[in-house]
């Protein structure tokens, strides 16, 4: 193999699904030679078959649907709010010196910790949920976009003033446009985050979701269970990125030239 | 002078030390220079000679720390699209194509659609870019960009153009090519241009007037009329009145890029 030399597309996809093939593969031998106990890890038939009753038996389609608009509302909200502030800490810098501080500190307050105070303020119900992976997310969100901002190449910047450019102006026509692909970016990476989030919120107080369902089969020790709702979570966290990364690069064809 | 475009008036720029108990850097000694309607200025000198500081004062992109520079006799305080600059490096916005960046200075003055496409396009076919329109930057090389670039200064009809070694990172062959079609361009369309680099052949193939600026702290110390009449052949520049020129120049040049070996080493020492 020789290093950085890019691989075809065909090849890619195949390689990829080849690992999955593996680890199903392993996942299978250590079950079905009986290696590991089907009470702590059950096996791949097992798996398919509670899928297929919790589906289509104990209405987990809705759990999924559920958990997905609170991943979606949440970060829907907290991005709404956090490109416009991470946008103008990024631009303006009394504004960054103003924010910054305080962001860079809520950024290490541990979202999870804040489930207890979220019960209390906002009860068990959807708000509560919402607001989890608000604070999971926001301020990653503008600290990253600040910075992506921040970085701008001065030569650009220059070359649009020489162009007739005011200050307003630099900010719409090239300090937006110019980070609008990493961006995006970056909420296709928090977006991952926020399904951590969504899950331990509805882990500690739920009556729905794919974690209540978790919890639930805790309670009847049904591993085969709460394997396949984390492996749903993976497959919709999976599929949500291909649609990001899709999306992103026909909004911005030129940033992969 | 009251007929000058540009009046560049006792302009000099220190640069603060870089660290507590340092001493600032003088890059530019009090300069005065003007520039007549449809000049060519060129301006050569050593690397870190202040020439940059220079042209980037006139733009509106540093401050004098004293002196003003005139535009019209009207005094610069930022910088405008009445000067528009074709920078060393690449400079397009990658997220337009040829097109929209030629049209980026148009938009902003709210010009009618359809008339900042045709100001393109024509711009477009004089720099020799048809055919690549809706390229984006990055799909085209080091010579393209800088056309475009010149292109997109070009289309905002701007009172002056400042070249800051524009086709400083071209190869020979390009570089040459990038002169003619600018030497080719002005002839045409008679502009006011403020043009720096270190290339001596350049500078002379292309001013109307060439001056040569000290080594750090800079200041112009040479200066020379171009007699060479227009339209200008590439040929020139292997006559003898061009390579008298030259060599008298170089020898200028030269001298200071020596002064500032000798100044760094002392420095050092």
């Amino acid at each position: 193999m020789t290093p950085l030399k890019a691989v075809s597309p065909r090849a890619r996809v195949l390689l990829g699904i080849s690992f999955f093939v593996l680890f199903v593969a392993v996942w299978a031998a250590v079950t079905f030679s009986g290696f590991v106990s089907t009470i702590f890890l059950a096996d791949t038939i097992m798996i398919v078959q509670s899928g297929w009753k919790l589906l289509a038996q104990m209405g987990f389609a809705k759990d999924i649907g559920i958990t997905m608009w609170r991943v979606f509302g949440g970060f829907a909200i907290a991005a709404v709010l956090a490109v416009p502030l991470g946008v103008a800490m990024g631009a303006y810098k009394p504004i960054e010196a103003f924010f910054e501080p305080f962001v860079s500190f809520a950024r290490y307050l541990p979202a999870s910790a804040f489930i207890p105070l979220l019960i209390l303020w906002a009860g068990i119900g959807e708000a509560q949920k919402l607001s989890l992976i608000f604070i999971g997310s926001f301020f990653q969100l503008v600290l990253m976009i600040a910075v992506v901002v921040g970085n701008t190449r001065r030569d650009l910047v220059e070359a649009a003033y020489t162009l007739g450019c005011g200050d307003t102006g630099i900010v719409r026509r090239v300090l937006i446009p110019n980070a609008a692909p990493e961006i995006a970016e970056i909420l296709r990476m928090v977006l991952g985050w926020a399904w951590t989030y969504v899950i331990v919120a509805e882990l500690i107080g739920a009556s729905s979701g794919i974690g209540h369902m978790i919890t639930d089969s805790q309670a009847l020790l049904a591993t085969d269970q709460i394997i396949f709702g984390i492996i749903v979570i993976g497959l919709i966290g999976l599929v949500s990125d291909l649609a990001f990364k899709r999306v992103n690069q026909r909004l911005y064809p030129w940033a992969r030239l | 002078m009251s007929n000058a475009v540009l009046s560049i008036r006792g302009v000099s720029r220190t640069f603060p030390a870089a660290h507590d108990g340092g001493a600032p850097t003088i890059a530019l000694e009090s300069t005065t220079l003007d520039a007549a309607e449809n000049d060519f200025v060129t301006i050569l000198g050593p690397s870190g000679c202040g020439k940059s500081t220079l042209l980037r004062i006139v733009a509106g992109l540093d401050e004098p720390s004293s002196g003003a520079v005139l535009l019209d006799g009207k005094r610069v305080v930022g910088p405008g699209a009445d000067r528009g600059m074709v920078f060393q490096s690449y400079t397009l916005f990658p997220w337009l194509t040829v097109r929209d960046n030629i049209c980026f200075g148009l938009r902003e003055r709210g010009v009618p659609v359809r008339e900042q496409l045709d100001i393109a396009q024509s711009f477009i076919t004089r720099v020799g870019l048809k055919g690549f329109e809706n390229h984006f930057p990055k799909q085209l090389s080091g010579g393209m960009q800088q056309r475009t670039a010149l292109a997109r200064a070009l289309a905002n009809s701007p009172r002056m153009l400042l070249m800051d070694e524009p086709f400083g990172a071209l190869d020979h062959q390009t570089r040459e090519q990038m002169q003619e079609l600018l030497l080719g361009i002005w002839e045409s369309e008679q502009k006011t241009v403020l043009f720096v680099t270190h290339d001596i052949d350049e500078a002379i193939f292309m001013g109307s007037r060439a001056m040569v600026m000290s080594a750090r702290p800079g200041r112009i110390k040479f200066e020379r009329e171009v007699p060479f009449a227009h339209p200008r052949h590439y040929s020139i520049k292997t006559s003898s009145e061009f390579v008298a020129l030259k060599a008298e120049l170089t020898e200028q040049v030269r001298a200071e890029v020596l002064a500032s070996v000798l100044a760094s080493v002392s420095a050092t020492v």
